[in-house]
């Protein structure tokens, strides 16, 4: 997991959720790029963070994009956040014996029967455990700075601007600590009409 | 007359004196100097040379080879400071040291606010690289022994000796689990001068020197704009460069730059600059500013479809 670095983190708001990353790719303590994307849109409301090793964040993202659409087909309709997490587990589990190493952490919006929203996140370790948090996510070479420093800075309910700026407090503090993260970040808040993505600037050493 | 008599009769006050001042010193013996507080701030160093327990086993060295870090076998080590970047270069103008800032225990940045040079003396500026406190202690323990040659021989120290005197020093320990990459920087009757000096033992002379895990990132930058008729603010300019470039590029490297510049009467701290501060804006109004961020994307921003204007607005 320490090979190309890279870490994210997933917050849970009032009616939104937002999830960001690091932009850092590496050979080991070799830093080659400041642009690298490891989160992907899923559908309009569900976007996946694939942080770890670099070859497995391409392939896997392909394999979720092959299943995903086949499940659109299928179903005749956009797959829910829930149902695209256990998707990811059992793709996860299929490799138990000869992993990705790869630590998912998703972030959507699902509508419940009633047509009310329903945030969510939720994260898999690299054979596709489960957790479904109720506050945050974390996963990638920084995952403990992550914690520490969303521990002390989230609160319940926060309304979107300041989710966005409690999870970009967040993620560069905790990068700023880790060797294997960091050098800027990207940040997408997920709400019911619209997702809001900005690049942020982060040290870049 | 009497006072030959007097400083050798048994009685008298004198001889009182004396014997009241033997009493005192056997109270005192009653106490260890450790009461005093570690051989009263001294450490092991009170009673001369220092002296340090080791292992209680019959081989101590093998075991501690074992068990202490060496970079042929990472999986075992007892403490180590490894990532780094260190560098200083000999040009006209005398010498200047540049270093990093920060400090990893494994992937966290335990510290970015390492000082790296050692101020041995005036004269003196050591580096660190590899175990902080091993390249700390031995360092100090430098200058003293620099001090304490002045006074013996009534001049200064010549850099090639207080480098001899650390290289035959760690010498001795050699294979017990000593670990530093240190440069001894200094101005001496010979001129400006730099000896790079390991715990292997090896000690080296030289224009130019890198050490640490960022040092190939330093010497890029290094080798490509170094002479040695380079004037005072190009120079300093040329370390502060070299470090950014290592801060940027390594993983266990970077935080803050620390530049020094040695000259004929001796150091001086020339600044601390933020290596992301250096990316983005440069080091600001100082001599050999380029005015502008070092950071290749800043530098190139606007002039290539591949890096448009607004790309980091």
């Amino acid at each position: 997991m320490d090979y190309n670095g890279g870490s994210v983190i997933a917050m849970l708001g009032k009616d939104c959720v937002a999830i960001a990353a690091d932009l850092r790719l590496g050979n080991q303590a070799l830093g080659i790029s400041a642009d690298f994307q490891r989160v992907f849109p899923i559908t309009d409301r569900i976007y996946l963070g694939l942080p770890g090793l670099a070859t497995d964040v391409a392939t896997l993202y392909e394999r979720f994009r092959f299943r995903v659409n086949m499940y659109t087909i299928k179903e005749g309709r956009e797959i829910e956040p829930e149902t695209f997490a256990h998707l990811v587990s059992s793709t996860l589990y299929e490799r138990r014996f000869g992993p990705y190493f790869v630590e998912p952490v998703m972030a959507g919006i699902s509508r419940t029967p009633t047509g009310k929203i329903k945030p969510f996140i939720a994260a898999t370790d690299l054979i596709g455990c489960l957790n479904f948090a109720k506050d945050f996510v974390v996963a990638g070479t920084a995952s403990q700075k992550l914690y520490g420093v969303a521990e002390g800075l989230w609160e319940p309910d926060l309304e979107p601007e300041d989710l966005f700026e409690t999870i970009s407090q967040t993620m560069l503090n905790a990068v700023d600590r880790d060797a294997f993260s960091g050098w800027g970040a990207v940040v997408h808040v997920i709400t019911k009409d619209k997702v809001v993505t900005r690049t942020l600037k982060g040290r870049m050493d | 007359m009497n006072s030959f008599a007097q400083r050798f009769s048994s009685s008298g006050p004198i001889a009182q004196l004396a014997k009241a001042r033997g009493t005192l010193a056997d109270d005192d013996d009653d106490f260890s100097d450790a009461v005093w507080g570690s051989e009263a701030g001294f450490g092991n160093v009170a009673k001369g040379i220092p002296t340090f327990t080791v292992p209680s086993i019959p081989d101590p060295t093998s075991f501690l080879q074992l068990h202490t870090d060496d970079h042929a076998d990472p999986s075992c080590r007892i403490k180590i400071q490894h990532g780094t970047t260190t560098l200083a270069f000999r040009f006209k103008g005398g010498v200047i040291v540049a270093v990093d800032s920060r400090a990893t225990a494994g992937s966290y940045i335990a510290s970015g606010t390492v000082k790296k040079v050692i101020e041995i003396n005036p004269y003196l500026l050591g580096t660190m690289a590899g175990g902080a406190a091993d390249c700390q202690y031995w360092e100090t323990y430098l200058g003293m022994h620099c001090r304490l040659h002045e006074l013996r021989n009534k001049e200064r120290i010549s850099v090639s000796a207080a480098s001899k005197f650390l290289s035959n020093l760690v010498y001795s320990y050699k294979g017990m689990g000593l670990s530093m990459g240190t440069m001894i920087c200094g101005w001496d009757k010979t001129g400006p001068a730099i000896f790079y000096v390991d715990s292997d033992g090896t000690r080296l002379k030289g224009d130019l020197f890198s050490v640490g895990s960022g040092s190939t990132f330093a010497y890029g930058v290094l080798d490509q704009g170094y002479h040695w008729d380079l004037t005072d603010a190009e120079a300093q300019e040329l370390g502060r460069r070299s470090i950014y470039a290592a801060g940027h590029r390594d993983a266990f490297s970077g935080n803050t730059v620390n530049l020094y510049h040695v000259k004929e009467n001796g150091w001086e701290f020339i600044g601390n600059y933020d290596v992301n501060a250096l990316h983005y804006d440069g080091p600001g109004d100082v001599a050999g500013s380029p005015g502008h961020g070092y950071g290749y994307s800043v530098r190139t921003e606007g002039i290539s479809s591949a890096n448009p204007p607004t790309s980091s607005a």
